[in-house]
């Protein structure tokens, strides 16, 4: 197994870079050569699923339509991220500028940007940069942001969720296909993208598909911005090349004494102590949207799992059973057998629940419940029982 | 005119009758009044000639659409693993005592509601809690206690 060491790198965060030079440079090109760009690059969606960027954009542009969407989505609730307030606190007009590009190719006149409700008080410097960034660009291309809030619930990081949200409804992930490059925001075809994706898009339209591309492994290109927390010293924001392992990642910012890493939020893995050497972050491993929580020796594990029941069991939008009684369920269950209610075996019979709402769960959050799940109790059974 | 009869007209005006518009109509309401009275629901109905059902069902989904009476000052404590594993049942406590409110409650005179909220992105720095939009991080005891008796005092 080949992995890099870790390798700290400052492509997003660098200076809020003259923007309207390189759209004009990136705009001298034929909406072809953008997209072979972007694919060139082998950017993949850094908001946890990792949808080539180059082919989302592709399929929206050549979906026959009458109107077309670019949406940013800032809908940041994964326990543990918290990259994409910074990105927009600090380079917002990078931003902006991603969708601008993503706009062009695509022929979309209006881009959204949906903001997480927990983020209002980024709003008042957000619109500022907006209004400068329209200003700006006015005489280059005819495209217009808005910004939707949101109002505190996290299924609306769904992407089919964000769209009912913005057309004023509740929150409630829809049946897939057809998918958002098809029929998005008010089935139309709509490109919708992380905050980070977007700036990595406009980053390789600075510097060539070639500067990413030389980053990361084959299956995960470039690097990443990651929202470290929990038992670690230096938690903050780190943009490290992807295809790392973990032990390196522990090695730099764990506290000595790293029992676990959280990889990818309440929707993601739990890596044990005993798999740091062999887990790789990234596609090919373990994938994040950049969450990474570092717990030491101190912590227990059945009060992490707890903790991501409760939240994934008041976030379930109730709309499928799998995951509304599921998350119920489980919860209980872990209960129980700590309690000594039910016998340990009783959690082969979770274990199993949790499977099925992998299989039978409408969107993403019902079939992520199994991820910490599994991989929480596989890991730390004895924890889960006394 | 009674007054949320008013706000309603007014937001409706301001961002259009539209079912995609009643997101933002709610929202300023909350912002108005903290929270969406059955006269506001109602009146967002009519306003929209939209069922009630619909709108209620709309607003009832959203953690921060309440529907309950809130204080002026809305106090959300962070509840999830990072802020948990830094002590926020500490910080729930000192606010608890300092208010003489318990969690989930809003204080006698309506100044203030605190609640518990999931994951609010300041993972990093926690504790951490929102009053309305404002973050505050890094808690201690001693420094919510501060913060808290600074609104009390001068807002």
């Amino acid at each position: 197994m080949t992995y890099n060491k870790l390798k700290r790198i400052d492509l997003i965060f660098h200076e809020d870079c003259e923007c309207r030079k390189v759209l004009e440079k990136t705009f001298s090109k034929s909406n072809d050569e953008i997209i072979n760009d972007i694919l060139e690059s082998g950017l993949k969606g850094r908001g946890g699923a990792g949808f080539p960027t180059g082919l989302k954009w592709k399929f929206t542009a050549e979906q026959p339509a009458d109107e077309r969407f670019v949406i940013c989505n800032a809908d940041e609730g994964e326990p543990g991220t918290f990259k994409d307030r910074e990105i927009l606190f600090r380079v917002p007009s990078k931003v902006f500028s991603g969708m601008a590009v993503c706009a062009k190719v695509i022929g979309a006149k209006k881009g959204y940007i949906y903001l997480r409700g927990e983020y209002r008080f980024l709003l008042p410097e957000l619109m500022k940069a907006l209004d400068a960034f329209h200003r700006d660009i006015k005489d280059l291309i005819d495209f217009e942001i808005l910004i939707q809030m949101g109002s505190g619930a996290y299924i609306c990081g769904e992407e089919s969720a964000l769209f009912e949200s913005m057309e004023g409804k509740r929150g409630e992930p829809r049946n897939k296909p057809p998918y958002p490059t098809v029929a998005g925001f008010k089935n139309k075809p709509t490109v919708i993208n992380n905050v980070e994706t977007l700036v990595y898009a406009f980053m390789i339209c600075k510097h060539g598909p070639m500067k990413f591309k030389e980053l990361g492994t084959s299956d995960s290109r470039g690097s990443k911005v990651f929202s470290l927390s929990g038992d670690t010293p230096i938690p903050g924001i780190y943009e490290l090349e992807l295809g790392m392992s973990l032990d390196h990642f522990v090695e730099e910012f764990g506290d000595g004494d790293t029992k676990a890493v959280q990889v990818g939020g309440a929707a993601g893995f739990c890596v044990p102590r005993k798999k740091f050497r062999e887990t790789i972050i990234g596609f090919e491993g373990v994938p994040t949207g950049g969450s990474m929580k570092v717990f030491n020796s101190s912590r227990s594990m059945y009060n992490v799992l707890h903790n991501y029941l409760g939240f994934f069991e008041e976030e379930s939008c109730g709309q499928c059973t799998p995951c509304r009684v599921g998350c119920q369920q489980l919860i209980k269950g872990i209960e129980a057998v700590k309690k000594g209610e039910k016998k340990a075996a009783y959690l082969d019979q979770l274990l199993k629940l949790s499977e099925t709402m992998k299989l039978a769960s409408k969107c993403g959050l019902g079939q992520s419940v199994a991820n910490s799940f599994s991989s929480i109790v596989d890991n730390f059974r004895e924890e889960m029982i006394y | 005119m009674p007054e949320v009869q008013e706000l309603v007209k007014n937001l409706a005006d301001k961002y259009g009758r539209n079912r995609e518009n009643l997101l933002h109509i709610l929202q300023g309401i909350v912002e108005q009044e903290r929270y969406l009275s059955d006269v506001a629901l109602t009146e967002v109905a009519r306003e929209l000639d939209m069922s009630a059902a619909q709108v209620y069902g709309t607003a009832t989904f959203y953690t921060f659409l309440d529907t309950e009476p809130r204080g002026k000052y809305v106090i959300r404590i962070c509840r999830t693993i990072t802020c948990d594993m830094k002590g926020k049942n500490q910080i729930i406590q000192a606010i608890e005592d300092t208010l003489k409110v318990k969690l989930g409650e809003t204080s006698q005179n309506k100044k203030f509601t605190l609640l518990e909220t999931n994951c609010m992105g300041w993972c990093h720095e926690g504790p951490a809690m929102l009053i309305n939009d404002q973050a505050y991080t890094n808690l201690t005891e001693d420094k919510a206690i501060e913060i808290i008796t600074d609104y009390v005092k001068n807002k």
